[in-house]
């Protein structure tokens, strides 16, 4: 793990990304662009809920097979003249990569979107081989301009408004005329398109992720609108394929079940522009293709999450809907979380990469509102995992001794239900009464961390268990 | 022990998965060989003339255009016209398919090439492997015939396809591959293609003509 994590820090990157004005406009694209597209896009499909379904249910038979279908793609790969190499953790897929750079004597890499790339901190590594890695999805293009990580698993640069990509086009395209007119995305697109066309065609190798691997027939899968991971790697001479351990499928049938719904989840398309099936090396009397693929196929902790509770984590598709419909999301942002993964798919994925040592505010920065794992084309119980974390956490004594504490106090009384009903009773009438004038409290003892940010309601009326005892009272009545 | 064999030994520990598992092997190669096809989409279940239109509703809410014509012979006429309508030049990059080359281009003043495209093509015709009316996507293999480049580099590109290969759903696509390339091969790519190229990664506002064609136009031939 190279990639410098902030995720320790969440609580102080959280109350940064609050406070700025230009992060919270663009946030607002996120609420607007994403929920009701996808809302659209099911609406029309009437067998969407049955492809959930059948898409979750694939995830788990390919998982529970694992080593089999691996071993399977493996040799159709190498059937059809690709290479596949084994990653146990960063380094190691780092030093593959490398290698097979320094064979094809490369200088520049074109890469399409990778989150794996991300994960084990790519670029730099290159960079540091004198290897100019250039990133060619839009938005991974502008962030890399800006030395900063994604902020969304796919729309790297939501974070950022258009003037921002206009300074940094005008800060890093000094070949062209500086009086020119970037007033309208369309203009910032179309000059990203010119810079990166060079790029495409002078590049020596070519790296994309993958977002399935296909046992049967040895095929990685790339979906884009941009065409922009086609050019990577049909171009150059070399291509490299970035994938980890779960992205296998049995089948193309298979597979064809869940591009139904990932497009559909993610941005709300019935089916993304580009959905590209790739199988080994240039074939005879190709005119175009790289001579050499290799697949470099990560575990980095992974195969130990098979056979516990997070093993659901790995049908994980990376379409993003979760975070689209995160409220927690929504108010910091991606940056926020520290680290490659960010919203409810980061905040259970973080801690088994990086340690719930490092990650443990992650899985408390939820509302447990449950939305993620409503919208989640592959049904993983995102709020029941990130409680394994908090319990887990709580185990091995990384939450706060004030935390403790106060649950220890509340655990004592919990346990005691005549003294509950008491001290409760006793709690909520002196609160009522101190708060009667103004029916809300701007500060209370003990309680700064609520009432630093919204005041406090005074309560009325009856307890919950005094109100629970007289209707259940009136029912057995009637 | 190789990282390779270590990964391995590691994923069947996690499974719990001991000894010979002849029982899993079998549910494995069953799989792969029986390829079942899940849920089925009734609005691909359509075939004739629906499953024509719906293909050419699907291709056009992805912003593609669509022309149809009565026979091949027709179609360098109307690629001619096409950019002619949008003020291209009158020159079209292609492969070596022979249902494209055996067209009468002659007929029309458009200037031909042949190959790969290097990246300066303004425009590019291909001959579609099929197409799928479920959500208008076309279906490109490569090769000679249709290299993958012009599907990509080039402004403009104009595919055409044969009414006949318009299937319903992905799954029948799959069952014509299988068929034509053999049982669990595949060509080295498969594209399938769902409109002009397109980002929202500015502001999440869509846009075309990010790195791919800007104009994507579908020509059916209906003979």
């Amino acid at each position: 793990m190279t990639v410098h994590a902030t995720s320790p820090q969440f609580k102080d990157n959280a109350a940064r990304a609050l406070a700025d004005q230009q992060l919270q406009r663009a946030l607002g694209n996120v609420k607007r662009g994403f929920i009701d597209k996808r809302q659209k896009a099911i609406d029309k499909l009437p067998e969407f809920e049955a492809l959930r379904d059948s898409a979750r249910d694939i995830k788990t038979h390919t998982l529970q097979h694992l080593d089999l279908y691996l071993e399977a793609y493996e040799q159709k790969v190498t059937a059809s003249g690709g290479h596949v190499h084994f990653a146990r953790n960063a380094d190691e897929a780092r030093e593959i990569v490398l290698a097979i750079c320094r064979a094809a004597g490369a200088q520049t890499v074109t890469k399409g979107k990778t989150m794996i790339a991300e994960e084990i901190g790519l670029n730099a590594y290159l960079e540091n081989h004198n290897i100019t890695p250039v990133e060619t999805d839009l938005g991974e293009y502008i962030i890399q301009l800006r030395n900063e990580m994604p902020s969304h698993i796919i729309a790297p640069a939501v974070h950022l408004n258009a003037t921002q990509v206009e300074q940094d086009f005008r800060r890093v395209h000094t070949h062209l005329e500086d009086k020119r007119d970037l007033s309208e995305p369309v203009k910032l697109l179309t000059e990203a398109r010119g810079v990166l066309r060079d790029r495409f065609l002078s590049a020596d190798v070519g790296i994309t992720g993958a977002n399935f691997l296909v046992a049967e027939t040895g095929t990685s899968i790339i979906v884009t609108n941009e065409g922009n991971g086609d050019l990577t790697q049909i171009l150059p001479k070399t291509h490299i394929v970035l994938a980890s351990i779960e992205k296998l499928v049995p089948t193309l049938e298979d597979v064809s079940q869940i591009l139904r719904v990932l497009a559909r989840s993610a941005t709300g398309q019935e089916m993304s522009v580009y959905t590209t099936f790739s199988t080994g090396a240039r074939r005879p009397g190709d005119l175009d293709g790289p001579e050499n693929y290799h697949v470099v196929i990560l575990d980095n902790g992974r195969s130990s999450m098979l056979g516990t509770s997070f093993e659901e984590m790995l049908r994980c598709i990376r379409c993003g809907a979760c975070m689209n419909h995160c409220p927690v999301y929504h108010a910091v942002g991606g940056h926020a979380y520290g680290w490659v993964y960010p919203g409810p798919m980061g905040a259970v994925l973080t801690p088994t990469l990086i340690g719930v040592d490092k990650a443990g505010h992650l899985p408390n920065a939820s509302t447990f509102c449950g939305r993620c794992e409503s919208v989640c084309p592959v049904r993983i119980p995102l709020p029941k995992l990130m409680r394994h974390w908090r319990e887990r956490e709580f185990e091995r004594h990384l939450t706060p001794s004030t935390v403790r504490s106060g649950l220890g106090i509340w655990g004592f009384f919990a346990k005691r239900p005549a003294l509950y009903r008491l001290a409760t009773r006793a709690a909520m009438a002196v609160l009522g009464r101190a708060g009667r004038s103004s029916g809300r409290f701007r500060w209370l003892p003990l309680s700064a961390g609520w009432t630093k940010h919204r005041d406090f309601p005074a309560p009325q009326g009856e307890t919950f268990q005094q109100r629970f005892a007289r209707e259940r009272g009136k029912r057995r009545a009637a | 022990m190789s990282a390779r064999d270590e990964i391995f030994a590691n994923i069947r520990r996690s499974l719990g998965v001991k000894g010979t598992e002849a029982t899993r092997r079998g549910i494995v190669a069953d799989r792969l060989e029986r390829a079942p096809r899940g849920v089925t989409i009734a609005r691909g279940q359509v075939s004739g003339e629906e499953r024509l239109a719906l293909f050419r509703t699907q291709a056009e809410s992805a912003l593609a255009t669509v022309t149809e014509v009565a026979s091949a012979a027709e179609v360098p006429q109307v690629v001619a016209e096409y950019l002619r309508n949008h003020n291209l030049p009158a020159a079209i990059r292609m492969g070596e398919d022979p249902r494209l080359t055996a067209l009468p281009w002659d007929a029309t003043a458009l200037e031909l090439s042949r190959g790969r495209s290097e990246g300066a093509d303004l425009n590019a015709v291909s001959h579609a492997f099929g197409a799928v009316a479920e959500t208008g996507s076309l279906v490109m293999v490569s090769g000679p015939e249709n290299p993958s480049t012009l599907n990509f580099l080039p402004d403009n590109h104009i595919v055409v396809v044969s009414a006949k290969d318009v299937a319903g759903d992905y799954e029948s696509v799959w069952q014509k591959v299988r068929f034509a390339f053999g049982k669990s091969a595949m060509p080295r790519t498969v594209n399938w293609i769902t409109g002009p190229s397109r980002s929202g990664d500015i502001e999440q506002t869509m846009l075309l003509g990010a790195h791919g064609p800007r104009r994507l136009h579908i020509v059916v031939v209906r003979d």
